[in-house]
């Protein structure tokens, strides 16, 4: 079949279009690139394109965030215990890539390269990686709640760095990061085994969230109530809440890998995620797979967020309040939203790290603080602007 | 298109919800789904729309089975509007109409001028040009359904399938719909509850009762007292309104058989 409807089939109704004389271009007729012709201009007057912002803002919008993130980690790379000059930050990365400079003295140079270069670019990966999940997690069970952590991924991690940490299971050979990512795999295990049969309806995947993550949290208070170490549980406390602290260079380099094809395969899935706003049914009428592409997000975002949080912990709220700004700014459609949301999530960690580090200096104050003490009166903005509170 | 099902069943949770159907919808033709609530009208409709796997029997578009055809080639052929479709997304009214593009889009380059000028032009068919950058949440019902229809146009389908498109319309709105849908080349199967509304636009009538087709034919030969009785439950007559349209008065409910 394939070819348009057979004309001498066509019974009773009147050729109304035909009399006008224009090529209808809802026909299936005027399929295949056939160019915008003189009757549809005529037809449509003039109307402003997209407008949410001007046609270029997208466009201007990413330069800004672009280059605000490179600012942004230059001038974070400076902060810390121990400030250093610009001048230092370029001296040592120039001589790190090779260029001919004189390197810095060797105390210096491996507090810039070996702690705080891949601290700050672990921090906008994970700023990243978190905001681009809440965001496609938002649009598949279509729920505004939804975040990173809706899936029990984090409390899986939490439940692995506990019995490393306190249990000492395995703290010679995996280390905390390696618990929790053992600890997220379980979990993710768990909540495909959970959800292999049957249909993947948002309230199904959920509840099946909510199920694992509340059997997670219960075996780390458990494992944590058992060991009765106080130093033990303030360490992990400090984990939960996410430090950036433990960044090196091996697990930014996992982070880096994981979130950008991460993203780039959310981001092609575009197209669906937009097609799930009007649910399942409309989704598969548009031509989403829609089984498909849900097992591809929830494989990918857990994945994302198992990687993320066994490098620097639980670190909450950018996943959720991040994704909501974006879309306040740019619209709900995810070819924009997905990338915009990945820029601003990164300058944003970026930044709360960076105060991190020095509000309470010498002592480090958890990220996970200062995201939510930050991010609280941003989302309470945005709702106030949208006129949804 | 001609959409063809032959021994179509859809059964859930081992209830049969529609049961052995045959119907045969020729090319343009503009064709009435009727029954009571829970005949089974949306449950067919998904099946033919290739929403619903059939649990027996099969659907085919153009004497074609489409058992094996993935979602997107089925959207190229076929639009389906379900019944009030609601979003709490912050989409504007030319975004949802872009939706329909999507059987068409490429993952890496979304889309082009060829699928704005289509949305264009499906926003103008509408009346909606004026409105495509109004929020959905500032859509009167009447608006989002012409969006939805909008959408399903942009399709550039051979076929529309519509469930109960005309609830929550106003009498305008349900004319002007029912006479752009009858007004369109494409084949067209609409579900309708208003049976009046169904006589004066459809070419022909499918009656649904208890999952199985029932009557199948011209309005006149399908609205009459007897079956509407035996389906509907309704003691009705049929006639000539006065502008001579095919209309169904009714005298009350049929009283409960006494056993």
């Amino acid at each position: 079949m394939s070819a348009s409807p057979d004309a001498v089939g066509v019974p009773a109704k009147s050729g109304a279009r035909a009399a006008l004389g224009a090529v209808d271009l809802l026909h299936p007729s005027a399929r295949g690139g056939a160019p915008a012709g003189k009757a549809v201009s005529a037809a449509v007057p003039a109307a402003g394109r997209r407008s949410r912002l001007s046609p270029l803002a997208p466009v201007g919008l990413f330069l800004l965030c672009g280059v605000a993130l490179v600012l942004s980690l230059a001038a974070s790379v400076r902060i810390g215990t121990t400030d250093v000059s610009y001048a230092d930050v370029a001296r040592t990365a120039g001589f790190h890539l090779g260029l001919d400079v004189e390197p810095l003295p060797r105390l210096v140079d491996s507090l810039i390269w070996e702690l705080r270069v891949p601290r700050v670019l672990m921090a906008a990966l994970v700023g990243a990686s978190l905001a681009v999940c809440g965001a496609a997690l938002q649009a598949i069970t279509r729920n505004a709640l939804a975040d990173p952590y809706l899936l029990g991924i984090s409390s899986g991690a939490s439940t692995g760095a506990v019995t490393v940490v306190v249990l000492g299971v395995g703290s010679a050979s995996l280390g905390v990061t390696g618990g929790a990512f053992v600890g997220a795999m379980v979990s993710f295990g768990l909540l495909m085994l959970l959800l292999r049969k049957g249909g993947l309806d948002s309230v199904r995947v959920v509840l099946t969230g909510v199920v694992v993550s509340q059997l997670f949290t219960a075996l780390t208070s458990l494992v944590l109530m058992a060991s009765g170490d106080s130093e033990a549980i303030r360490a992990i406390t400090q984990w939960l809440l996410g430090s950036m602290a433990p960044a090196r260079w091996d697990t930014t380099a996992v982070t880096a890998a994981v979130t950008a094809v991460g993203l780039l395969v959310l981001w092609l899935n575009s197209a669906a995620l937009d097609g799930f706003s009007f649910g399942a049914d409309t989704a598969s009428s548009l031509g989403v797979d829609v089984r498909t592409t849900r097992w591809v997000l929830l494989v990918v975002t857990s994945l994302m967020t198992a990687v993320a949080v066994a490098s620097v912990g639980a670190i909450g709220f950018v996943g959720l309040i991040v994704p909501h700004g974006v879309r306040f700014l740019v619209g709900p459609l995810h070819r924009l939203l997905l990338p915009l949301s990945a820029l601003v999530g990164a300058v944003f960690l970026v930044w709360t790290d960076a105060l991190a580090r020095v509000a309470f200096a010498p002592q480090e104050v958890p990220v996970g603080v200062f995201t939510a003490l930050l991010g609280v009166p941003l989302f309470l903005l945005v709702l106030r602007k949208r006129g949804e509170l | 298109m001609r959409i063809t099902a032959e021994g179509l069943g859809w059964s859930v949770a081992g209830k049969r919800v529609v049961a052995d159907v045959n119907l045969d919808v020729a090319p343009g033709e503009t064709v009435g789904l009727i029954g009571p609530n829970g005949s089974g009208k949306s449950s067919l409709l998904r099946c033919l729309a290739g929403l619903r796997a059939p649990t027996a029997g099969s659907v085919a578009y153009d004497r074609e089975p489409i058992r094996r055809w993935g979602p997107r080639r089925v959207a190229r052929h076929i639009a389906f509007v379900e019944q009030a479709a609601d979003t709490e997304s912050d989409l504007r009214v030319a975004d949802v109409v872009s939706l329909g593009r999507t059987p068409f889009g490429d993952r890496w380059r979304g889309l082009g001028a060829h699928d704005r000028a289509v949305v264009d032009a499906a926003l103008a068919r509408l009346g909606l040009t004026e409105l495509r950058e109004r929020p959905w949440k500032a859509l009167s019902g009447g608006e989002r359904q012409r969006a939805h229809i909008a959408r399903a146009l942009a399709q550039q389908p051979y076929a529309i399938l519509l469930d109960e498109p005309t609830n929550h319309l106003d009498v305008k709105h349900q004319l002007e719909l029912l006479d752009l849908l009858a007004g369109t080349d494409q084949t067209v199967l609409v579900a309708l509850h208003d049976l009046s509304l169904a006589a004066r636009y459809c070419d022909r009538l499918l009656l649904m009762h208890g999952g199985r087709l029932v009557a199948d034919g011209p309005p006149k030969d399908v609205l009459t007292p007897r079956l509407l009785a035996e389906v509907f439950e309704v003691d009705a007559e049929t006639g000539p309104d006065s502008l001579g349209h095919l209309t169904v008065a009714y005298r009350g409910v049929v009283a409960p058989s006494q056993p």
